[in-house]
């Protein structure tokens, strides 16, 4: 038990632990900034192509589905291998002359958008055909209708599983540092490298814990509202 | 199409079908301006299809469908700004409920009729004082009476200005007590001269505003006449059973 405190919370070793940790733990809050910024765009987008109507946009769609089904299924770890090692091999130019950073932004963005696109388009369907059908018989065009009816009420209805997915995301800007972003994991295993303590894991666990229980809370806490909301139109 | 041209609307062998369900059969109608005409006959007897088609909801299979001289069954039509002359009203009023009754009803004059807010907040005002609902401006339409959202929903549809209004049975998911105040003001819109197909149960109020009565069965329609015609002596053994069957639930 001795063993087990001092290897993983000593004293010391958490002074020491704490700004190292910090000093990655910020790039993971960059990551997962920028991350979530470009799926909340890219996804919506993406949700949108899925929805179009008629023949002549079948392969958008059919490409938006080829997206969103390959990207779902590939671990993000290997998306990141790809992207931080295999691209820059190609000397490619521009593509494969971007940081490390980029790279991590790319990989996060390509998986979750894949994600956050069906979580969107879930909302877009759940709005009911009635919506649409009144908003057209007013004279609205497709994307009015789209822009003013449908999605205000899509986007409200998925904000929760949108947050979900976002805690997801901020776990996951800890794969990055396999293509070597110096973030909070990478300082972790330095500290441990360097220390033969692993207090450097407990600080960043902390860290990531810290920053998605408040945002698990607020989740929670929309999720109630929302009940709350739809029993008062019951009444 | 001669004749066409006399009537405001008018419908020649209009068919439409489902896959294998046939839900319209070779309707031909005619509407005049300022025409009330009501549509009556059982559930699934076709009157929520054809006012759809009217505004084409629904794309027609056969047949011709004019309106205000210009045929819009052709393919060539510009539908949306079609749909910005006619006013449809649902059953299910459809308003939308992350909008305020304000809002609800200045959308489509905004983006459509290139109106400024303020001129579309001027003219909502007046319909909702119409309407006697002006305090509820700012409210969301799950604040409101079932009977207040229909009115909303009829305001909604008149700040288009439109030339034509097809009511689908607007007040068949009302409490029999708030079903008055729809009718009043469908009532009033029909003194004013408003042009209106109206699909509806409500047999003592077609017989009162309607100018032309249908009684459609099976997706044809069977008979039509003057109401007095229809339902004092109607000349189908169909109908006759249909309004039988209505004086027995106590609505004529």
């Amino acid at each position: 038990m001795g063993k087990f405190l001092h290897a993983f919370f000593s004293p010391l070793g958490l002074r020491r632990a704490v700004p190292q940790i910090w000093d990655g733990f910020q790039t993971n809050i960059k990551l997962m900034v920028v991350a979530e910024l470009l799926v909340l765009i890219f996804a919506l987008l993406i949700a949108i192509v899925r929805g179009l109507p008629g023949r002549s946009t079948f392969p958008l769609r059919a490409l938006a589905i080829g997206y969103t089904d390959f990207f779902r299924g590939t671990p993000l770890i290997l998306v990141a291998y790809v992207w931080g090692f295999g691209i820059p091999a190609l000397h490619a130019g521009f593509i494969s002359n971007r940081s490390l950073f980029q790279y991590g932004i790319i990989s996060l963005t390509l998986v979750y958008t894949a994600y956050v696109t069906e979580v969107y388009r879930a909302g877009i369907e759940s709005v009911h055909p009635s919506q649409r059908m009144a908003a057209r018989s007013l004279g609205l065009t497709y994307a009015q209708t789209l822009r003013h009816v449908v999605l205000p009420q899509a986007i409200r209805r998925v904000v929760p599983p949108l947050l979900n997915d976002f805690i997801g995301l901020q776990k996951d800007t800890a794969i990055i540092t396999v293509i070597g972003v110096t973030e909070a994991l990478a300082q972790a295993g330095f500290y441990s490298n360097d220390f033969f303590l692993y207090t450097g894991y407990s600080v960043a666990a902390v860290f990531f814990v810290i920053l998605t229980i408040p945002f698990a809370r607020f989740t929670d806490r929309l999720i109630k509202e929302r009940e709350r909301r739809e029993r008062a139109q019951l009444v | 199409m001669t004749g066409a041209e006399e009537h405001f609307v008018s419908l020649e062998g209009v068919t439409k079908r489902f896959d294998e369900l046939v839900v319209l059969q070779g309707i031909d109608l005619t509407v005049d301006l300022h025409q009330v005409v009501c549509l009556i006959g059982a559930s699934g007897s076709g009157k929520s299809t054809l006012l759809r088609c009217v505004n084409l909801l629904e794309v027609v299979d056969e047949g011709t469908i004019v309106v205000d001289g210009e045929t819009i069954t052709n393919g060539n039509v510009d539908t949306n700004a079609l749909r910005r002359k006619i006013g449809i009203v649902f059953q299910a009023f459809n308003l939308f409920p992350h909008m305020t009754v304000m809002q609800n009803i200045t959308l489509a004059p905004r983006k459509t009729r290139g109106l400024s807010k303020a001129e579309a907040k001027t003219q909502a005002r007046d319909l909702l004082a119409r309407i006697g609902l002006l305090e509820k401006a700012d409210e969301y339409p799950d604040r409101l009476s079932g009977g207040q959202q229909q009115r909303v929903a009829i305001a909604r549809a008149l700040a288009m200005s439109p030339t034509l209004m097809l009511l689908d049975e607007v007040t068949s998911a009302l409490d029999p007590q708030l079903v008055s105040e729809v009718l009043n003001l469908v009532r009033e819109l029909a003194t004013t001269g408003m042009t209106m197909i109206i699909a509806t149960h409500e047999m003592s109020f077609a017989r009162e505003v309607a100018d032309k009565v249908c009684f459609l069965d099976g997706g044809m329609i069977l008979e039509e006449g003057p109401p007095d015609q229809i339902f004092s002596s109607p000349a189908e053994e169909r109908t006759r059973e249909f309004l039988a069957r209505i004086i027995e639930a106590g609505r004529l």
